[in-house]
């Protein structure tokens, strides 16, 4: 438990102690008075005494007065003199008697935490008058009412103690998430009512905290949600008893550690940190960032335990605005600086400072992010490190900072921090291969209704590839394939029958002349997408696209840090000048390319992480211009292992006529007078195609139907045929993934969740316009897949093997000479064969080879 | 002068009527009344100008500056209320535009009281406009007259003055006398600087005497006041990190914050003490330093500036500033060709540079397209003489004319050790500043010619990484540990190299010297002093004002241009790339601009096709020269 446990672990201790140690002040209006009103000043008295405290009660001091500005509820105290601090610091405090109750807390069950509160200061006695001269009004009923006081309302707030109980008990025998999935409630019964096979859970493995989703509880019972919301620290406790005591019915012989402390989570008020003002005060908030930094544990003294030297006598004496007031005097024997503190006997409760920093989503451009700080306690300590993403909830507080304990004057800023109570990290189940934006974003209503509006227009594929860089000008192909790509296909995965997981991420390599605004088009491309990483070539290694250990220089362990390939999981990650690649790095991007995963021996740590992420990069041909009589291979010179996992190879090049140079300066003069709004009108926002993106990766997943099955099939055939017909294999399998992939991923362009022929039609019809482009054998003008495949083309492979032979004979029929003159030797080729000027290039590559091995 | 007593009469104590929402709008809109009325601006004493220790606390100033950093925003009583312990007579006070909830001796305040109102209000960290030129400086104090407030003598100053405007016609000199004279006054930094700390160490009795406190500038070696600016409004939305913004407010040195500053430090020895353990001692320093060093303005009115040039009219919107525009856009012309001239000089004779000069100094990104930035002209002048004097007295001359520069000399060692992108430090819970945190259209001029054989590590790998960044996308990714994020910018590139830069640029031009003055320093150096400073402020009214014109391209010119480039392609092949026609769109733009025309006509382009013309020709001569080099 988080804040709850630093400031109830506290109180409870003045609950059991209470009547012994501070049995002065019972007033004797109030012991006479009725047990309703009674509950009611002891409240309000034990307010007034934690008031000054030091960690969240200082809120109390003047927080109150913020509520009592913004809520307007009830409104009959507002003209009363008292202060409502009631709702703020009340003893009520959502903490349950946390590890301190020695052995099972069943007495603790009994006695709920709000009756064992007698803990009377006698500062506030002026107020219990007015109390109780205001209350009745508001509350006739209960105060006729004599069963000590169980309808009571709590102070400031409208929330009423026993009805709230009695809800949140339903709630949890009965609530059935309708919207359960399977991946999140492993080895739960989704018809059973999800919260008390929770308890169950508990029960088995011990750890006595109940989390509750609060979109359940909204779903439950709106009002119920809305008082969690506006007064947590009244409300949680009361949920505390609610879960106490089911739980305690059901199982009375559990022991646990201490009491269920219930922790609600995915509060859905606040999202955003830059949101936060001060309406949000000492409310349940629900914010998402990433931790920064986190402090070392601080034992916060709650309690200090003294011990007469004369005479032995113990006192406690409880931390008072981060004071403690030694007792000067022995009550027992009367010797003045007897007491002594005994630290091991001190109560301490562990306490953490987190700093929490905006996540870059939430960040408006041009600014810098907000930073809040959250105080983590007891068990909720070093539950994150820095670099974690997290969900917090907890409440929000502010304090105001004295300048001086002597002086009067305070400065008028507030620090605030938050009470956490809850921590969420959003990435901890990346690991497990749910896509986390399926929880992550929320889109609104009418959002939703605008980009499914969207999709039924016919021509939105051809909309969204407009609006895919606009300043990019024409090549519509490439950017359709990178629309396929930013979209991505189904996930599917077969590892129960041994293949693992299947790719879905489609693969992208540019190459082409410089100056073709590849670079630009990447760059596009890493701004849009939510989780891109841009690299080049020239600067990442190895390790910075996978991952290196390092030894933290605070901790002094060894951590992996993670390089571009994993960061980008489930993104996209953008290699620019790919070529320039060293060959080292290069083999990573083997495993990553079609494994989708990245292991790592290093260090002593081996692992193998996830790395779900599509590769889109740019290659510049070798001779810095593409050379029309090369293949690609030979114009890139990359491994053609690498370039066949590649599903779509589209060449950037300069395509010099003249009508495309008219267009081109037209759309480049545009570019240079049209003003930003008219740019606007033209094309789709890239919010809109952000979101569009995000709603179908997320919530499209098209299946193959029937047609769109033998359509492939069909393809597939056609493209093995071509080859066979001379004597070559024009297509692989990989090919036949490939298009599966572009298929799916066109149906979900269109958010429909069936892949049907047009889908197939579009992704044969790309893929046949990116072959065209890479793989046509500049020899024969024939598109051969083999040039991908095995890095050359059929025909260069045919006269290959007649060159050898033909040399072979050569040198053969020479006799044995002890060395062969090369420029001898190629003269005596040229006379033999007819085809010399395309054998030359060969033989000038590979000549080495040759006359070694022959 | 009457702004302070209206200040006061405003801001007093005027509680009883309870706290009023409009209240803080309608002190905005009469401080915005009262402003406009006969220069009352130039009343308000300036902060850039005025030692710290000349202002009175709680007093209007006004203060132009770039916003560095962002720090949380912050919850503040907005209406709190005393009690008297005596009379027990409660008081409500407004917590606005004040540090410290203020109280007589014998009140307390009453953190119960229904009264109380909190607000929240943002702080940003601000400094100066980075590499803000000198004469911006003298010209803003010499138009803001010095106002009675201040016990600041003006007499003083005066001579100081002259003495940097001497000193402005010997650049040279004014070095070697701003390490010397730090006793003048002159530097309103230095002296400011010593008696501050020393005011600071008299306030701050440590005995954990910490070290001098970063004020974090972006460029190193800057001077002037850091301030932390406390905006209340809701538009703070609207600030981002390096703009530039003219705040008015009230000054805030309360000793208190001083107090509290070094009141916290001593309890930070204690790990109990509840506040400390929020923050580091790190962040305290960064966050709350002491007022003295870095004072508070809680801020009435605040604005963008959209330039910094003291000549022109800080919005060009408004009608009478208008009619300024409309008069200096007579006399364009003879000022081209005046600044067209000097620049040829100052280049050695070369026209063609001069005009390129020109063109690159009044480019400014004015859209951006996607990621694309329009607009950006980086210059590459190649061919300096290599460990000369030239590039140094370029950018003196850069500096005159511009409002904002700074000269960056790329050596091995400066790019390995300096810093260039911001950092955060999550320690201190700030953003470091670098090198490349530039205010929007600030020229920056690298100098290459220094650059000596040697190894870049990987900060120097990183540094020209960003640089490269920075010319293409007119961007920085500031570096945040464990992401980075994009903040776009708009610095002029200036690059002056042996040969080709090694860094991108979207135009080379090769210096072709026509004279080599036997001493380049006096040579220089009177070119300088030859132009009479009402000619120079002409150059820099030209410069900053052709930047904001508006600009288009008739249809009819379109359909030319596109001809046009059809028929290039045709003739040319292999050269005429898309590249070109946008660098010749951009020259035509720039080139229509200078001469003060918002519309590209058929003349003008085929001027600007006719110098991209004489340009390559030139790079290719060069080439052939230098034989296969490239």
């Amino acid at each position: 438990m988080s804040s709850p446990a630093s400031t109830p672990s506290r109180r409870s201790s003045k609950r059991g102690r209470g009547s012994s140690s501070n049995p002065a002040t019972p007033h004797a209006d109030e012991v006479q008075s009725p047990p309703s009103q009674r509950r009611r000043t002891d409240d309000s008295t034990s307010t007034g005494d934690l008031q000054p405290m030091p960690t969240s009660p200082a809120v109390g001091t003047q927080s109150p007065n913020v509520q009592d500005v913004l809520f307007s509820s009830p409104p009959q105290f507002r003209h009363s003199a008292i202060p409502l601090e009631f709702d703020v610091s009340s003893p009520l405090t959502y903490g349950t008697p946390s590890s301190r109750v020695e052995g099972t807390p069943r007495s603790g069950v009994r006695g709920t935490p709000i009756r064992q509160r007698p803990d009377l200061g006698s500062a506030r006695k002026a107020r219990q008058v007015d109390l109780q001269s205001d209350m009745p009004a508001a509350e006739d009923a209960v105060a006729s009412e004599q069963s000590l006081g169980q309808k009571l309302v709590i102070w400031g707030t409208d929330v009423n103690v026993t009805s709230c109980k009695e809800k949140f008990q339903r709630f949890l025998q009965r609530f059935i998430d309708p919207l359960a999935k399977e991946e999140e409630n492993v080895g739960l019964d989704l018809n059973e009512p999800l919260y008390l096979q929770r308890l169950e859970e508990i029960n088995m493995v011990g750890e006595p905290f109940l989390n509750v989703n609060c979109d359940h509880l909204k779903s439950f019972d709106e009002n119920l949600y809305r008082q969690l919301i506006c007064y947590p620290q009244e409300v949680i406790p009361t949920y505390d008893m609610a879960a106490n005591e089911i739980f305690f019915d059901r199982y009375p012989d559990s022991v646990l550690e201490h009491q269920i402390q219930v922790r609600p989570y995915n509060a859905l008020k606040t999202r955003n940190m830059r949101n936060l003002n001060p309406e949000d005060i000492d409310q349940l908030i629900t914010i998402g960032g990433m931790v920064i930094r986190s402090s070392q544990l601080i034992p916060e003294m709650q309690e200090a335990f003294f011990k007469c030297q004369v005479c032995a006598f113990t006192t406690r004496v409880e931390i008072d605005r981060g004071r403690i007031a030694e007792p000067s005097v022995c009550k027992n024997c009367n010797t003045l600086h007897s007491m002594a503190l005994i630290h091991n006997r001190s109560m301490f409760s562990d306490k953490q400072m987190i700093k929490l920093q905006e996540s870059p989503e939430d960040m408006p451009a041009g600014q810098t992010p907000h930073t809040v700080v959250l105080f983590a306690h007891n068990d909720l300590v070093d539950k994150v490190q820095p670099g974690d993403r997290v969900n917090v909830t907890g409440i929000y507080r502010a304090v105001p900072v004295r300048v001086n304990q002597r002086m009067s004057n305070v400065r008028s800023v507030y620090k605030t921090h938050i009470d956490v109570i809850h921590y969420r990290k959003t990435d901890s189940k990346r690991l497990h291969g749910i896509d986390e934006e399926t929880e992550q974003k929320m889109f609104t209503e009418e959002r939703m209704e605008m980009l499914k509006e969207l999709a039924e227009k016919p021509d939105i594929y051809d909309r969204l590839s407009a609006a895919l860089a606009p300043s990019i000008y024409e090549h519509e192909d490439i950017k359709k394939g990178i629309l396929l790509q930013l979209f991505g296909g189904s996930r599917k995965d077969f590892s129960h029958t041994g293949r693992g997981n299947f790719r879905a991420e489609i693969n992208i390599l540019l190459c082409g002349d410089p100056g073709t605004s590849k670079s630009q088009l990447l760059q596009y491309v890493y701004n849009l997408v939510p989780r891109g990483q841009y690299t080049s070539g020239k600067v990442s290694s190895a390790v910075g696209l996978t991952a290196y250990v390092m030894k933290d220089p605070e901790t002094r362990q060894l951590v992996l840090q993670t390089g571009a390939l994993v960061l980008s999981d489930n993104g996209i990650c953008c290699i620019d000048e790919f070529d320039k690649m060293n060959e080292s790095t290069r083999s990573v991007l083997h495993e990553v390319m079609e494994q989708q995963t990245l292991s790592i021996a290093k260090a002593g740590i081996i692992c193998q992480l996830n790395a779900r992420t599509s590769i889109l990069a740019a290659a510049n041909p070798i001779e810095s211009q593409w050379n029309p009589k090369k293949t690609t291979i030979e114009n890139i010179q990359l491994p053609h292992t690498l370039l066949s996992r590649f599903d779509l190879i589209f060449l950037m090049l300069d395509p010099r006529d003249e009508a495309y140079d008219r267009r081109l300066a037209h759309h480049l003069v545009a570019l240079y007078y049209q003003t930003e709004e008219q740019m606007e009108e033209e094309f789709m926002d890239m919010a809109v195609l952000r979101d569009y993106i995000t709603y179908a990766r997320s919530y499209v997943n098209p299946r193959l139907t029937e047609e769109a099955s033998q359509a492939l099939i069909e393809a597939y055939v056609d493209m093995r045929k071509i080859g066979s017909g001379r004597g070559m294999v024009s297509a692989y399998p990989r090919q036949l993934e490939s298009l599966i992939r572009l298929a799916e991923s066109h149906a979900k362009v269109r958010f429909s969740d069936k892949v049907e022929t047009i889908d197939v039609e579009e992704a044969k019809r790309l893929h046949r316009e990116a072959l065209k482009q890479s793989a046509t054998d500049p020899r024969t003008g024939i598109v051969d897949i083999s040039i991908l495949t095995t890095g050359m083309s059929a025909t260069a492979r045919k006269r290959k093997e007649e060159l050898a032979q033909t040399l072979k004979k050569l040198i053969q029929s020479k006799g044995k000479t002890p060395a062969l003159k090369y420029q001898q030797l190629f003269d005596d080729i040229r006379a033999q064969s007819d085809a010399v000027s395309l054998i030359f290039v060969y033989l000038r590559w590979e000549n080495r080879t040759y006359i070694s091995k022959c | 002068y009457n702004c302070i007593t209206l200040w006061l009469a405003a801001t007093g104590r005027k509680p009883q009527n309870g706290p009023n929402p409009d209240w803080e709008k309608k002190v905005t809109e009469y401080f915005r009344e009262k402003l406009k009325e006969n220069n009352a601006v130039n009343w308000v004493p300036s902060l850039n100008d005025v030692p710290l220790h000349y202002l009175k606390p709680n007093s209007l100033v006004k203060f132009r500056c770039m916003v560095q950093d962002m720090f949380d925003p912050e919850f503040y009583m907005g209406v709190y209320e005393t009690v008297d312990s005596n009379s027990k007579a409660r008081v409500s006070h407004f917590g606005k535009y004040r540090d410290a909830a203020e109280c007589g001796p014998h009140q307390e305040i009453d953190l119960n009281s229904s009264q109380m109102v909190t607000s929240e209000r943002q702080t940003f960290y601000c400094v100066p406009v980075p590499g803000e030129s000198a004469w911006v400086k003298e010209i803003s104090f010499f138009q803001a007259r010095v106002s009675p407030s201040t016990s600041y003598t003006p007499s003083r100053h005066k001579r100081s003055y002259e003495e940097d405007e001497d000193m402005e016609l010997h650049p040279s000199k004014q070095k070697e006398q701003h390490l010397g004279n730090v006793g003048d006054i002159h530097g309103y930094g230095e002296p400011k600087r010593l008696e501050t700390e020393a005011s600071a160490g008299h306030q701050m009795i440590t005995p954990n005497c910490s070290p001098p406190l970063d004020l974090n500038f972006p460029l190193p070696g800057e001077k002037g006041p850091a301030c932390l600016v406390k905006v209340i409004y809701e538009s703070w939305d609207s600030f981002k990190v390096n703009d530039i913004l003219e705040v008015y407010g009230v000054l805030s040195v309360d000793p208190v914050l001083s107090i509290a500053n070094s009141k916290e430090r001593e309890n930070s020895s204690s790990p109990l003490a509840p506040v400390e353990c929020m923050e580091t001692v790190e962040e305290q320093r960064v966050h709350s330093p002491p007022a003295s060093l870095v004072p508070r303005i809680h801020v009435i009115l605040a604005q963008k500036l959209q330039h910094i040039n003291p000549l022109l009219p800080a919005c060009l919107s408004e009608q009478e500033s208008k009619s300024f525009v409309s008069s200096f856009m007579l006399e364009l012309s003879p000022v081209r060709a005046e600044l067209l001239g000097f620049l040829t000089h100052a280049l050695l004779g070369d026209s063609l540079a001069a005009e390129y000069l020109i063109l690159h100094l009044i480019s400014t990104v004015y859209a951006r397209r996607d990621v694309l930035p329009l607009g950006k002209f980086t210059l590459n002048l190649s061919g300096c003489p290599r460990n000369s004097i030239f590039t140094e007295h370029v950018y003196r001359i850069i500096q005159q004319l511009v409002p904002a520069s700074y000269h960056l000399l790329m050596t091995i060692e400066n790019m390995n050790r300096s810093r260039f992108i911001p950092h955060k430090d999550y320690t201190a819970n700030r953003l470091v500043s670098g090198v490349l945190q530039l205010a929007s259209s600030t020229s920056l001029v690298i100098d290459e010619t220094l650059l000596q054989q040697g190894q870049l590590d990987t900060t120097g790998v990183h540094n020209v990484t960003a640089l490269g960044n920075l010319i293409t996308w007119q961007k920085v990714d500031y570096d945040f540990s464990y992401h980075q994020m994009e903040f776009p910018c708009n610095v002029n590139v200036l690059i002056t190299s042996e040969g080709r830069s090694l860094l991108p640029s979207d135009c080379q031009v090769h210096l072709q010297p026509q004279i080599i003055p036997p001493n380049m320093e006096e040579y220089m150096n009177s070119l300088l002093s030859a132009v009479l400073p009402s000619v120079l402020n002409k150059f820099r009214i030209y410069l900053s004002l052709l930047r904001m014109l508006d600009y288009s391209i008739s249809e009819e010119v379109t359909k030319a241009v596109e001809e046009d480039f059809v028929e290039m392609r045709k003739n040319d092949l292999e050269s005429i790339t898309a590249d070109d026609l946008h660098r010749t769109l951009l020259v035509a733009r720039f080139l229509s601009l200078s001469a003060g025309q918002t519309t590209l006509s058929r003349e003008r382009w085929l001027r600007a096709k006719q110098l991209e013309t004489v340009r390559k020709a030139r790079l290719q001569q060069q080439k052939c020269i230098n034989g296969n080099e490239l």
